[in-house]
């Protein structure tokens, strides 16, 4: 763990990517403590452009509302969704990978099947549908990304768990009478982490810029302020105001990015020789 | 060939039928009485006309029996009704279709020439300036929200320069004919194609630069050097055409991506294709419609992959037909 620190602390990207990251986990965890003031509050005239009142530095939009109060608090509903709907299909793709993989036959095609079935479908598509069917909150925005998410999982696992296989430790467990699951959870999955690891920084890079889509079309929690709700709601006035697109896309963008860097800093650590050839 | 064909098309026809029985349980999802819901669309809600909407649609009739019909009626290419726009939903989409066809298309190509030429002159000139930034520009592009850029697009190239038009598909009321038609249309397809294309155009063009990368440590292109072959032939006769199949294949499977990235881009730009009808039946709950348009959708992605996968067997004679 301390070698791929390391060696994630060499790589620039990787660096920049950590340090953006931290910054905006700063930001979600302790900025409504500094600005205890909500975002839905009127703060002061509509309209005033940013860099002019001390008060609200990055303006405020058509209702007068603070824009960066609402990028400070968007920022923790940006990535809870985030880390919250990675986990959720983590916990759905990776035992379907690892059984498919482990068990191979029948299970293994049923799985399979099933798995592509979810790969077809279009997924913004479906995460649409399933938002609008089950009412715009939290939890079905997370459940939907959840679930248009997990099948490249499945697949990673998948094909890692039939390589570790037939590794001779795992032969060695089999021998020596230990069950299935304690094989597959205590001797294959540990070995099969990295690139889920790496595979799961990018998901949720993913799934920020996903959720920032559904709450630009409306389909955001109503209770809860986010960058994607606020770009959507500056739309409309973007001729007069263009602080209030603006800002809060800058947000996603850099968020989003300081994963992908991450993520491919990860995959440089955790895989040096690929990462050697690759440059 | 012929049998390769037909086990592809079965396999399309199953992942379909699945993808309308998953539709018909989302719309029984949907809040509220389907037949309360339509007889509120039709403005109209006592007990007598839901009970006759009721039976026309077959909503009094057990679940499987339900379902039976449900299927029986899209494989018909009936969509239901959209009680909002007074249309059949198989009409509206069909009306809307084109729209997206021409979108989607066009910037499809766009991406995949501009992307892979770009991944290539990165991989060509890897570790230079030139690298450096295409890499750098394709990293901030691929982590840019595509309803951000479309935005940003407006905000350049139609408020600030006013060059181009920011909505629509057409001059409204400007009546062109013939050549100044398609001249305006193009000037209109400009921004939307682009901000689409540019997203796709970055991720193609990191697949092209990576797989060019790997693909000139291989032994051939050392045999070509030493058969004395010049550098700019090696790298586009064998490195370039030798790299290019992982990223058809990424963009063979792109379709879906595509199809989201339309309705983000149809919403922002008002481009009357079924993106934005899927916007629209969002914003009225018009729940027959949303799910009309996600089948729709679901299908072309279908015919996509089918297409694609039989162009990889005639591009790629390796792959065999048999499996």
């Amino acid at each position: 763990m301390k070698k791929v620190l390391r060696a994630m602390l060499r790589n620039p990207g990787g660096m920049i990517g950590l340090i953006i990251l931290l910054i905006a986990v700063c930001i979600a965890v302790f900025g409504p403590m500094v600005f205890p003031n909500s975002p839905w509050r009127m703060a002061q005239r509509p309209f005033v452009p940013p860099f002019t009142l001390p008060t609200v530095p990055l303006g405020t939009d058509a209702l007068g509302r603070d824009v960066l109060a609402g990028i400070i608090y968007g920022a923790r509903v940006s990535l809870l969704v985030g880390l919250v709907s990675t986990l959720a299909a983590l916990t759905v793709g990776v035992p379907l990978g690892a059984m498919a993989g482990y068990f191979g036959g029948r299970a293994d095609d049923a799985l399979m099947r099933f798995t592509e079935f979810f790969q077809t479908v279009p997924s913004f598509a479906l995460a649409i549908v399933l938002v609008a069917v089950l009412q715009p909150s939290i939890y079905s925005i997370v459940a939907a990304i959840a679930i248009v998410s997990w099948p490249p999982v499945a697949r990673l696992v998948r094909g890692e768990v039939l390589s570790l296989r037939t590794r001779e430790y795992v032969q060695a467990a089999v021998v020596t009478g230990q069950s299935n699951t304690w094989i597959i959870c205590r001797e294959i999955l540990p070995n099969a982490l990295s690139p889920v690891i790496v595979l799961a920084s990018l998901m949720v890079a993913t799934a920020i810029l996903l959720e920032s889509s559904l709450s630009f079309l409306g389909l955001g929690d109503p209770n809860l302020i986010s960058w994607g709700y606020m770009v959507g709601a500056g739309r409309t006035v973007i001729r007069q105001a263009w602080w209030i697109t603006v800002f809060p896309g800058v947000a996603i963008l850099l968020s989003v990015l300081a994963l992908n860097l991450i993520g491919e800093g990860l995959n440089d650590a955790l895989n040096p020789r690929l990462a050697k050839d690759g440059r | 060939m012929l049998s390769f064909i037909a086990q592809r098309i079965v396999k399309g026809v199953i992942v379909l039928l699945a993808i309308i029985v998953l539709n018909f349980f989302l719309i029984r999802l949907a809040p509220g009485d389907p037949a309360v819901v339509m007889a509120g669309e039709a403005g109209a809600s006592d007990q007598i006309f839901v009970q006759q909407l009721r039976e026309k649609f077959g909503l009094d009739r057990p679940l499987p029996e339900q379902l039976f019909l449900y299927v029986k009626g899209i494989l018909s290419f009936d969509l239901g009704f959209s009680f909002r726009q007074q249309m059949p939903v198989s009409t509206l989409i069909l009306e809307r279709l084109p729209a997206t066809l021409l979108l989607t298309g066009t910037a499809f190509v766009i991406s995949l020439v501009l992307g892979i030429f770009f991944g290539a002159l990165a991989a060509r000139w890897a570790g230079t300036w030139a690298d450096t930034l295409i890499t750098v520009l394709a990293l901030i592009f691929y982590a840019t929200p595509l309803f951000w850029v479309a935005l940003m697009a407006i905000l350049l190239f139609s408020v600030a320069l006013d060059w181009l038009p920011s909505f629509g598909y057409e001059t409204v009321g400007a009546n062109y004919m013939g050549f100044a038609h398609i001249l305006d249309v193009a000037a209109h397809l400009i921004l939307p194609a682009l901000t689409i294309g540019l997203f796709f155009m970055a991720t193609y063009a990191r697949m092209t630069r990576a797989s060019m990368l790997e693909v000139k440590r291989l032994d051939f292109v050392k045999t070509a050097r030493a058969k004395g072959l010049g550098d700019n032939l090696i790298q586009r006769r064998h490195v370039l055409r030798n790299a290019l199949l992982p990223v058809v294949t990424l963009a063979g499977l792109q379709a879906g991506t595509l199809i989201g990235g339309a309705v983000l881009t149809e919403t922002v730009f008002a481009w009357p294709g079924i993106g934005r009808l899927m916007y629209d039946a969002l914003l009225q709950r018009d729940y027959n419609l949303l799910l009309g348009v996600f089948v729709v959708c679901s299908a072309m992605v279908l015919v996509f992959n089918l297409v694609t996968d039989l162009i990889y067997r005639l591009v790629d004679p390796r792959i065999e037909f048999a499996s």
